[in-house]
C-alpha cells in the first residue's frame, strides 16, 4: 500500500512533544450512496490509531465513522527526546493497516 | 418447543458473561456499543458505565462558532486536570453521536485535536475521565452544509 501517513513530531521548550499527523483514508460511514449507481457505499473507516515511543504506547485513539475523511490527528506526550522515534499506526474495520516512524525534531 | 427456552437461557448466559468481564479488558477493545448508540445519553452511559458526569469549566473545546462544511469540522479538546485517562468527542445531533475516543497513557498531556463530521447544527460534547471520575463540557457549533452521508 502506498504511504498513507504524514507525520511531524516536535519537542517544545517545555519538554512536551507535539505530534501532528495526516492519514489518507476514505472514512466511509456506510450511509453514503454512490452518485452514479445509487448503491450504498459500505462502511470503511479507521477504528484505531496508536502512537508509540520507544516501544511504549503513549497515545491510543478509537475512531468511529464521525471522523472526517483523510483524518487529521494531533496529540501531545511528555518525556520524548529530540532524535527519538515516534511510531504511529492505524487499523481499519476491514483489517487494513499502515504505520510510520518519524524522528522527533 | 424447547428451542425458544434454550435461546433465552443462552442469551441470559451471554449477558451475564459480558457483565462479568473485567473492566481493563473492555477498555482495551474498540467500544462497539458506544459507537453504535444512536442517542447521546446512551453513548455517554455506555462510556461511563452509568457513572455520574459533572460539567466542568476546566475542559476547553476548540471549535468554530460556525462551520461552513460539516464534513470537516476542526475540533480540539484540552482538559486542565490531573490524571486524565480518556477524552471522548461526541456530536449530539449526529446519527451516531460518538466520533472518537482517546486513551491518554500516563505520559501524555491532556490535549487532542482532530476533524469531525457534523450532520447539522449541534452541541459538540467532550467527555473526560480523570482520576476515575467523569466530567463534560459542550459547545454549540452551527453547520451550514451537513457532512454525514449523501
Amino acid at each position: 500500500m502506498a504511504k498513507t501517513i504524514k507525520m511531524r513530531a516536535r519537542r517544545g521548550d517545555d519538554g512536551v512533544v507535539v505530534v501532528k499527523a495526516l492519514i489518507t483514508h476514505p472514512m466511509e460511514t456506510g450511509r453514503r450512496q454512490d452518485r452514479d449507481s445509487g448503491d450504498t457505499v459500505p462502511a470503511h473507516f479507521i477504528q484505531k490509531v496508536v502512537g508509540e515511543y520507544k516501544g511504549e504506547k503513549v497515545f491510543e485513539a478509537y475512531w468511529g465513522t464521525g471522523v472526517s475523511k483523510n483524518p487529521y490527528i494531533a496529540f501531545r506526550f511528555d518525556g520524548g527526546e529530540k532524535g527519538g522515534k515516534i511510531k504511529l499506526s492505524w487499523v481499519d474495520n476491514l483489517g487494513q493497516s499502515d504505520s510510520l516512524e518519524e524522528t522527533i525534531q | 418447543m424447547n428451542i425458544k427456552r434454550r435461546q433465552i437461557i443462552r442469551g441470559g448466559l451471554a449477558a451475564a458473561a459480558a457483565a462479568l468481564l473485567p473492566q481493563p479488558l473492555l477498555a482495551a477493545v474498540w467500544p462497539q456499543k458506544a459507537f453504535e448508540s444512536k442517542k447521546v445519553a446512551d453513548t455517554i452511559s455506555s462510556l461511563t458505565g452509568g457513572a455520574a458526569v459533572s460539567e466542568d469549566g476546566r475542559i476547553a473545546i476548540k471549535a468554530p462558532e460556525i462551520a461552513e462544511n460539516g464534513a470537516v469540522v476542526p475540533v480540539g479538546v484540552s482538559a486542565d486536570m490531573d490524571k486524565v485517562e480518556t477524552i471522548a468527542i461526541l456530536v449530539d445531533n449526529n446519527p451516531l453521536p460518538l466520533t472518537s475516543s482517546y486513551e491518554l497513557q500516563g505520559a501524555s498531556s491532556p490535549e487532542v485535536s482532530t476533524r469531525i463530521k457534523m450532520l447539522k447544527t449541534s452541541d459538540v460534547i467532550a467527555l473526560v475521565k480523570a482520576d476515575g471520575k467523569y466530567y463534560s463540557a459542550s459547545k454549540n457549533v452551527k453547520v451550514t452544509i451537513g457532512g454525514c452521508g449523501g
